[in-house]
């Protein structure tokens, strides 16, 4: 790697670190990214001349303070100056280093970065690209692309969202362990949204999406450190990693999916799915099931199986029964049907599932799955009638493409008289 | 003599390569490896899996304690370490717990191990060679 970039992945590589401590300081986003900004930019003027520090991070925070005071100071004269209280921290300038580079705050400086991003009032459209753009450091341009929208769109969407933090007022007081356990799985369901906007992306837009998945990795596993002792967090790592591990299988050449038992299993990413076994081993340890947990154990089920027939089904039943328990859902049930499916065979499965009708009317796997077992259980009118829905309801050109296959096979099978699956 | 050489990084820094850079690094070492190879002195090399999947196990007290995360003791320093294969996190551990009751005090940091590459030499330097300088 040449100088330059190694200070690049070493600059970003503290900036949650940073900004997060910067922002305790000043208690002031913009002036937090100001600060870190005007810190990065030293770096790249002394490090290659006086050698990287032994602790970046903490370079980076004691620069971009002391860069920022100015700004401070220098802002005074053009705008009031913010509220005493607000600045209490800068009272003691002076006080040590060592101090104020304390583990321990580190910890909840990370956390309340990424709390903040996914405060309340913000919708999703919005806690996504605030996470990218403040915590991960991807340009406005990066995450607008990802998002397949303008820079300029993208860059309102984001300071928006940065006013509406700004008025909502940010809590940084050291949380209790209650609150701290509930920022925690905020922040967990956020960086999962991360992972999703890459993961759900198929067709043209893949693999402009595909480092969200990558960064929101990054993210758990940041928090892991963080808090290492959380089974969930280890869950919800292990949970991405498996399914990142399928990548390179999930999608052809056009960017259409390719279901699970059709995947060229040797393109799974070995390394990624040893680390996600080992997160969850760690994880069951603690005998505090959850959803992550639960769902990175189903993964895990399926990253074990050498071939797609060697899938252990009655667990994977299992794992979605006791899921369905601790977070209902009909999403879950018809997942779980899927498996019940492979144990019990098409007809118990469809039992399973009718009852959902109502509530997922208008939702597109429903009826590709319903489809799928009519298909199996030879009642291919019926079968064709749920595929129409389904193709009616697909987001996804890749998603109606894959229902229509079905359609096909359908119309080819039932050309030769009585011919049943 | 048989040297062991400990591979220190930022984690956050190698974390966030990308697999192309991640790549590259790696064809660069395997360079230097092959030589090694040539020259009859390389031993195993193991890359590690990341300090989020390690499991600490304190052996000072009885029973030992389990930790999530890595071994983080200042005051201590690494001595050696095992390669142990097991079934699970839960088989290496019993393994773990009886090796420190032969040898109580201190701790052992169970990581897994991501990239295992056996070193063709580890015949010809390893057996039995506790560093004593040959007659």
């Amino acid at each position: 790697m040449t100088e330059l970039a190694w200070i690049d992945t070493t600059l970003s590589a503290a900036r949650p670190q940073a900004i997060g401590a910067l922002l305790r300081y000043f208690r002031d986003l913009d002036i937090a990214e100001e600060a870190f900004q005007e810190a990065c930019l030293r770096a790249l003027r002394l490090w290659p001349q006086n050698g990287p520090p032994r602790d970046p991070a903490a370079w980076l925070i004691f620069v971009g303070r002391n860069a920022a005071i100015d700004v401070v100071r220098r802002r005074g004269k053009e705008r009031e100056l913010p509220d005493e209280a607000v600045l209490s921290d800068l009272d003691d300038a002076e006080a040590s280093l060592a101090e104020r580079l304390d583990d321990a705050h580190y910890r909840d400086d990370i956390l309340r970065l990424l709390f903040i991003c996914c405060h309340p009032d913000l919708p999703a459209t919005q806690q996504i690209p605030l996470a990218l753009r403040i915590v991960s450091g991807l340009s406005v341009r990066q995450i607008a692309r990802a998002f397949l929208v303008s820079e300029s769109a993208m860059e309102q969407r984001i300071t928006r969202a940065k006013s509406r933090i700004a008025a909502a007022g940010v809590p940084f007081e050291a949380p209790g362990p209650i609150e701290r356990a509930e920022r925690l799985a905020v922040v967990a369901t956020m960086i999962y949204l991360v992972f999703n906007e890459g993961y759900s992306a198929t067709g043209l837009e893949a693999p402009g999406r595909a480092p969200l998945c990558d960064e929101a990795i990054r993210l758990a596993r940041l928090l892991l450190r963080l808090f290492p002792a959380e089974p969930e967090i280890m869950g919800l790592t292990a949970l991405m990693l498996l399914q990142h591990a399928r990548t390179a299988a999930r999608l052809d050449a056009d960017g259409a999916i390719v279901l699970m038992e059709d995947q060229d299993r040797s393109r799974w990413n070995a390394k990624m799915i040893a680390e996600g076994l080992a997160l969850i081993d760690k994880a069951i340890r603690h005998l505090r099931p959850g959803p992550y947990q639960l769902q990175a154990a189903i993964a895990a089920l399926h990253a074990r199986a050498v071939r797609a027939e060697d899938t252990d089904w009655v667990q994977i039943d299992l794992l979605y029964a006791t899921l369905e328990k601790i977070q209902p859902s009909p999403v879950v049930t018809l997942n779980r049907a899927v498996a019940l499916s492979k144990v019990a065979g098409p007809e118990a499965a469809l039992r399973l599932i009718e009852p959902l009708a109502p509530q997922l009317s208008g939702y597109f796997h429903f009826f590709g799955v319903k489809g799928a077992f009519l298909m199996q259980l030879g009642r291919n009118d019926e079968a064709r009638t749920a595929f129409g829905r389904a193709i009616a309801l697909a987001s996804t050109p890749a998603e109606a493409a894959h229902i229509r296959s079905h359609l096909d096979r359908l119309a080819h099978d039932s050309a030769p008289a009585g011919a049943t699956v | 003599m048989l040297y062991a050489i400990l591979c220190y990084h930022s984690e956050d820094v190698v974390g966030s390569w990308t697999k192309e850079e991640d790549d590259a690094v790696m064809a660069k070492l395997a360079v230097v490896q092959e030589k090694l190879v040539r020259e009859g002195r390389l031993g195993p090399v193991a890359r590690l899996l990341p300090t989020t999947a390690a499991t600490t196990l304190r052996k000072d007290r009885e029973p030992p304690l389990v930790l999530d995360g890595p071994f983080a003791e200042t005051k201590e320093q690494l001595l050696g370490f095992y390669l142990i294969e097991g079934e699970s996190l839960d088989a290496v551990l019993d393994t773990a717990k009886e090796l420190g009751k032969a040898n109580p005090g201190g701790s052992y940091e169970i990581r897994p191990v991501g990239t295992f590459f056996p070193g063709p030499s580890a015949g010809a330097v390893a057996p039995g060679q506790s560093g004593e300088p040959k007659p």
